[in-house]
């Protein structure tokens, strides 16, 4: 049997409608399939950025950069205006310095040299740090630091432009010194000019350092008791100004208690004050004439420990029980354990120190006290020596010209007028 | 009675006393201590022994200095068993160094250098704990360094001392993050200079040997630049006045200070200046800060020995004036 | 020339840290660096010389039986001691639990500790005898002191709480260590600082001559 042409034909036609019906379903559905597998990645990215929206900081601005000044060149001082977000419990919990090196004309890779806390908008790289051969660029990064339930750690940042090209280079001279500088030729010339008029011959007006007076009748007493004389030079090392003092002074004491034929004992508490004490003392007994007299015994060294020190120079003067006793140099609060256990004994005591919290104690436990500068001014006092002295007078010149400044800095001061205190200014 | 018989007798207490304490920590005792009205008894028997001794010297029988050494150590050593509270006062420059620290933000690099050694721990130690603890509680990072040999032992003891607190143990500090002990440098107001361009140059390593690089807290540390203040615990050279010097004047270091009794006078005319952001002075300045920080510790438990001692010294002193006083009379009525 | 060799060493090298503070260009700004290395260095191995001289004393005066010999002895047995100790425990002769640590501890910083402390007794002494109200500035002196002894401890507000603030103990403790001894300070130190520039000025200039042993 043959089929009906137009029953074939109508059910093609239905065939293809249903075929065409089902290829739009199944692409009509493919999205739809498609979009639900998409739908929680694209609420993780919308989280996300939202988390990085709500935590970002804004980024720094206006950032500067400049070759430090008055240094050795290596050095690059960068400043900037701090994030809006730089505030009390802001997003800001510090910023990153970036650097990179100009390679070809380009900026090259930028890496991190330091980094800043919040609330401050400057950094200094250290000398040495870049090069002066080179240029470089810069950027300030705000690091905000967040964290989540789980405790983990997300940092979101912002960068500044970049800024640059800069080259650090040293500099020959530190112009915020030049104060010093003035002030130092200043009290120079005055030392220089009164040690030549003294040269000259002309006579100087030093006031009387009873202290000073008092060394040749301290001297003379240890001869007439046929006792000893300690000089302790202080628990300063050959690189202070006090002991460097204290050794010209023992040249003088030296000399007068070789003359008398008086031992000196010397008790030390650094090594290399030991060496230069013995030459001090060799050199003074062949001035005195009494080259034998010297013994290397004469200056000892204890111990570098400062209580350990006191404690043996106690027993020495408990035990040898000295005539007289000089402290001259640097010392501290082992001062009045030395000073009272010399004055336990009946000695003779002379002190002279720079240090202003020991004075007082010299003052109530001995017999005569060099104040300060009288620590400085004593070798020339006892060497009378034209020339030296001449100095005493240039340094009190000097000390002039500061209570000058004293008083009319306090006047212009009160009526408001900085410009004089500002010139004796070394604070940056 | 022999000046001998009488220094034995004095051994003899000394060393019962001493005995006492160590007995009381082997038994587990605990510090023994007055009750109040035996402190008020042994109070008024030295108050009273004092008037004797001032009567006896308008009497013409002056004291000798031994027995001036008995009442100090009376002075100091009683106290210890007493349990008077006192309010402290709190000084300008206390306060000063305290707001200083509280003004820096979370996160700052606070420098501590132990210029000290265990002879001037009494004074220091106390301000050490007491500025540690308020530097971990503002959440300040904590760079300890020192200029004298056994500074950084004493940093390790503050250090451990503070960590007995839980509140402090609460907040999970780690060595190396949040604090780190750089250790001892020889060369005094050097180290200082060379610190102003590298710290790492004089620390290559901490005081375990880590080096310097591979320490999370200062490896970006390069000089003073980057650290945001530094207080200086000292007590002598090198100390406070190097750290002004060349820190403060040469490389503008914000710093502040803590000394002993003897050299604070000489700094106020740095804090005067401006060179110094606060200064604790003693221990007094030490119960100071431990007032002002609100953590009573060592500091404020020995401030009664200091009162006791300075009232002693200062009945003395009067004493020591009748006697001059009576003395000069005396020579001018023969005189007459 | 046993004189003149160092005094021209000396100028040399004084004159040259002067310039170093004012230049920061290479190589002035490493002056002091290299100079304080060298110290150390120099220092350093200065100290074997005082301890060989401390050494050589007490045994020369242990040996001879001299008076006080037995002073000696024990300085010789201590430094033994320690020393040993200190060699035999190595490397980390210094950590907690070691010997040297142990005797650290338990001898040295006791007897640190009370040598300091003997200061609170001579410091009374040392008041008892020399506070005395002997002429106007010697007053006016121990008016001060009894009002910074007393304003630096609790009894002092205890004893002027009545008083109004600004007025009480310790506020006037605060105002004489704020003002007229800062002042007395800053006068004394200026004082000193000028003497330093001047001794420095001579001795580099080579008129102080005593250090070196004197001469014209």
């Amino acid at each position: 049997m043959t089929p009906c042409p137009r029953t074939a034909s109508r059910a093609g036609s239905l065939n293809i409608l249903l075929s065409v019906f089902a290829f739009i379903a199944v692409i009509l559905s493919s999205p739809r399939l498609s979009a639900q597998e998409q739908a929680p990645t694209d609420s993780l990215t919308r989280d996300a950025d939202s988390l990085a929206l709500a935590n970002t900081p804004a980024p720094p601005v206006r950032v500067t950069v400049a070759d430090t000044d008055n240094d050795a060149g290596g050095s690059i001082s960068i400043s900037w205006e701090r994030s809006a977000d730089d505030i009390e419990g802001g997003k800001v919990n510090l910023y990153l310095i970036q650097r990179a090196e100009v390679v070809d004309g380009q900026p090259g890779e930028f890496t991190e040299v330091g980094d800043s806390p919040a609330g401050k908008a400057d950094y200094s790289t250290d000398d040495g740090n870049t090069s002066d051969d080179a240029s470089y660029f810069y950027k300030v990064v705000a690091v905000g630091v967040v964290y989540n339930e789980a405790g983990e750690r997300s940092e979101f940042t912002s960068e500044s432009d970049m800024v640059g090209p800069i080259t650090s280079s040293p500099q020959w001279f530190h112009k915020q010194r030049i104060n010093t500088l003035v002030g130092m030729f200043l009290l120079s010339f005055f030392i220089i000019y009164y040690i030549v008029q003294a040269k000259a011959g002309k006579k100087l007006f030093i006031r009387k350092i009873a202290g000073m007076e008092a060394v040749d009748e301290a001297v003379g007493r240890a001869t007439e008791m046929g006792k000893k004389i300690f000089y302790i030079s202080g628990i300063g090392d050959m690189d202070n100004m006090m002991t460097i003092a204290a050794m010209t002074i023992l040249g003088r004491v030296a000399e007068l208690s070789a003359r008398y034929e008086t031992y000196l004992d010397v008790p030390v508490c650094r090594s290399m004050v030991m060496v230069t004490a013995r030459e001090v003392l060799k050199e003074a007994h062949s001035k005195a004439g009494r080259p034998d007299s010297y013994k290397d015994d004469m200056v000892h060294y204890l111990t570098d420990d400062q209580f350990g020190y006191a404690a043996g120079v106690d027993g020495l003067f408990v035990r040898e029980k000295p005539a007289t006793i000089f402290f001259m140099g640097q010392f501290y609060a082992e001062s009045l354990i030395l000073a009272e256990t010399g004055n336990s004994i009946g000695a003779i005591q002379i002190a002279g120190t720079a240090m202003p919290s020991q004075l007082p104690f010299f003052i109530a436990a001995c017999d005569y006290t060099l104040i300060g500068e009288e620590l400085f001014a004593a070798s020339a006092y006892l060497s009378k020596e034209p020339k030296l002295l001449g100095s005493l007078k240039g340094q009190d010149i000097g000390k002039g010209v500061v209570l000058a400044a004293i008083l009319l800095g306090v006047l212009l001061e009160t009526f408001g007028v900085w410009q004089l205190s500002n010139l004796f200014s070394v604070i940056d | 009675m022999s000046t001998r018989a009488k220094e034995l007798i004095a051994l003899g207490a000394i060393t019962l006393f001493a005995l006492s304490f160590y007995l009381n920590k082997v038994w587990g005792r605990g510090t023994f201590e007055f009750p109040t009205w035996l402190s008020a008894v042994v109070i008024a028997l030295i108050g009273l022994s004092l008037l004797w001794i001032l009567v006896l010297t308008l009497k013409g029988r002056l004291i000798e200095r031994r027995v001036v050494f008995v009442y100090v150590g009376f002075a100091v050593a009683l106290p210890l068993f007493m349990s008077f509270s006192q309010k402290i006062t709190i000084s300008p420059e206390v306060y000063q160094l305290h707001d200083a620290l509280m003004e820096l933000p979370a996160g700052s690099k606070v420098l501590i250098s132990f210029d000290y050694d265990p002879p001037s721990a009494p004074e220091l130690q106390p301000m050490a704990e007491s500025i540690i603890r308020v530097c971990f509680e503002k959440d300040l990072k904590v760079i300890v360094m020192g200029l004298w040999p056994q500074g950084p032992q004493q940093a390790n003891l503050a250090l451990e001392k503070v960590f007995q607190d839980s509140a402090i143990v609460a907040k999970n500090l780690q060595y190396g993050k949040d604090y780190v002990n750089l250790g001892f440098q020889a060369g005094n107001e050097f180290v200082i200079q060379r610190m102003g361009s590298s710290f790492e140059s004089m620390f290559p390593s901490d005081y375990e040997g880590t080096p310097y690089k591979e320490i999370p807290l200062v490896r970006n540390v390069r000089n003073f630049s980057n650290v945001d203040f530094s207080v200086n615990l000292s007590a002598g050279f090198p100390g406070t006045v190097e750290w002004v010097q060349i820190a403060v004047d040469r490389y503008g270091l914000p710093m502040g200070a803590g000394n002993t009794a003897v050299q604070a006078p000489v700094m106020y005319a740095y804090l005067n200046a401006g060179q110094l952001e606060g200064l604790l002075g003693g221990m007094s300045g030490a119960a100071e800060f431990e007032a002002v920080a609100e953590y009573q510790a060592k500091g404020t438990k020995f401030m009664l020995s200091q009162s006791f001692a300075h009232v002693v010294v200062i009945a003395f002193v009067i004493i020591g004036n009748v006697a001059f006083f009576r003395s000069g009379r005396k020579s001018k009525l023969r005189g007459n | 020339m046993r004189q003149e060799i160092p005094l021209l060493i000396t100028a040399i090298v004084g004159i040259g840290f002067v310039i170093q503070y004012f230049i920061p260009h290479w190589p002035f700004s490493r002056m002091s660096d290299w100079f304080s290395d060298w110290f150390s260095i120099v220092g350093a191995c200065a100290i074997i010389l005082g301890a060989l001289n401390l050494l050589k004393m007490s045994i020369e005066k242990t040996y001879r039986r001299k008076e006080d010999w037995g002073y000696a002895a024990v300085i010789i047995g201590t430094f033994l001691l320690m020393t040993v100790i200190g060699i035999a425990e190595g490397r980390g002769f210094r950590n907690p639990g070691t010997s040297f640590d142990w005797l650290y501890n338990y001898v040295y910083i006791p007897l640190s500790a009370t040598m300091f402390a003997i200061l609170a007794f001579f410091v009374a002494s040392a008041s008892y005898r020399a506070f005395r109200a002997r002429n106007f500035e010697a007053t006016l002196l121990l008016i001060a002191a009894f009002f910074v002894m007393i304003g630096r401890v609790p009894v002092g507000h205890t004893l002027s709480s009545f008083m109004p603030v600004g007025w009480q103990l310790s506020d006037l403790a605060s105002w004489v260590m704020t003002y007229p001894q800062t002042a007395g300070q800053r006068a004394i130190m200026i004082g000193i600082g000028l003497g330093i520039v001047s001794t420095s000025l001579r001795i580099i200039l080579g008129l102080e001559r005593a250090h070196i042993g004197g001469g014209k």
